[in-house]
């Protein structure tokens, strides 16, 4: 990966040599901890989606005192080196990614390949619980200038001011399904926003996990229009996924002005009156 | 402890393609599906044997996968 930021990305030859290392804190994320607990990163800390990285009473990403009490828990401080992967190809890794920017962590990289390649080159797993030496962390100003809401997505497609990229695959853009199979159907309408370009984010990776080349992604965006000049918002059905679409426009091919709207299909899809394209 | 008897297939269930991943862990072997497209994890199972675990993530699995509507487009 010839990433235009190359501090983002470690292979996992660098998480074997380096995860206990002092200043580095390796965290799975999933959507839950059961793949965690089937054996993860030996030393890595687990973070849950839906409870930890997650405002649970409103829908929202997570309150900065929360974070705090989870990274402080996690014994990670403002100066650590924290390297997030996890399962679903690192989606989940990608939204607290996502997350750690907006309130101004500084050194946060994510595992090329995720637990897919970890468990598929057969590398060492623990199910041991790690305990770590508690810390206090401060979070910065939260950056909302990495985050899209509703208003600034309908202003763009009134105003066509932005790239509109879907991430999800096809068959939701084009509305023939509501959800990804075997996941519960959030929304009540199929399609997409008007004007959005489909590029769902496998794309963006190789078969094992990995991000794809530097020339292949700038190329795979160049092909739908979507270029560094105009300003991005990605979305999907819940946000994670389109976070990592928003971490690869962002750190990997270098765009200045990309956000993630995580209200997404089940903002969108549910709202009286919105407009919906389909196919 | 490093996984054994790791493997990864594709299939059919309840009309869908999934991906089964399957490895063996200390004396627990340990399955996870998930749809192909997108990729997401739809259902997790252990078991003492490789079959075990698998059938019992398929059952899972295939419910899910049964409650997905397909709808017809209407352009």
């Amino acid at each position: 990966m010839a990433a235009t930021l190359p501090n983002v990305l470690v292979t996992t030859d660098w998480v074997a040599q380096h995860a206990t290392d002092a200043g580095v804190r390796v965290v799975e994320v999933d959507v839950d901890t059961t793949a965690y607990d089937q054996g993860h990163v030996p030393g890595a800390a687990g973070w849950n989606w839906t409870t930890e990285l997650c405002d649970t009473l409103v829908r929202d990403i997570v309150p900065a005192p929360k974070l705090e009490a989870l990274l402080g828990a996690s014994g990670i401080d403002n100066k650590t080196a924290i390297v997030l992967y996890g399962d679903n190809n690192n989606w989940f890794a990608a939204w607290a990614f996502w997350q750690l920017k907006i309130y101004g962590h500084e050194d946060v990289r994510i595992m090329d390949g995720g637990r897919k390649k970890w468990v598929a080159e057969g590398r060492e797993l623990s199910t041991a619980k790690p305990s770590f030496q508690a810390t206090t962390y401060k979070t910065g100003a939260p950056d909302m200038a990495l985050r899209a809401f509703l208003p600034e997505v309908q202003a763009a497609v009134v105003g066509k001011r932005a790239s509109l990229v879907d991430v999800r695959s096809p068959q939701e853009f084009t509305g023939e399904i509501l959800s990804p199979p075997g996941l519960p159907e959030t929304c009540q309408r199929g399609g997409h926003i008007p004007g959005a370009k489909s590029i769902p984010w496998g794309k963006n990776c190789n078969e094992d996990g990995t991000f794809k080349s530097f020339d292949d992604l700038k190329a795979l965006y160049a092909a739908q229009g979507v270029t560094s000049d105009r300003p991005v918002i990605a979305y999907c059905r819940i946000g994670e996924r389109s976070s990592l679409t928003w971490f690869v426009l962002r750190h990997l091919l270098g765009f200045q002005n990309v956000k993630n709207y995580d209200g997404s299909w089940t903002e969108w899809g549910n709202l009286v009156g919105a407009p919906v394209e389909k196919p | 402890m490093k996984p054994e008897d790791y493997s990864r297939r594709q299939q059919e269930l309840a009309g869908w393609p999934v991906t089964i991943e399957s490895y063996k862990l200390g004396d627990v072997y340990h399955c996870t599906i998930a749809n192909v497209d997108p990729g997401a994890r739809i259902a997790r199972a252990d078991g003492a044997t490789k079959e075990e675990a698998e059938l019992r993530a398929i059952d899972k699995a295939t419910r899910y996968l049964q409650q997905t509507r397909r709808f017809k487009s209407e352009v």
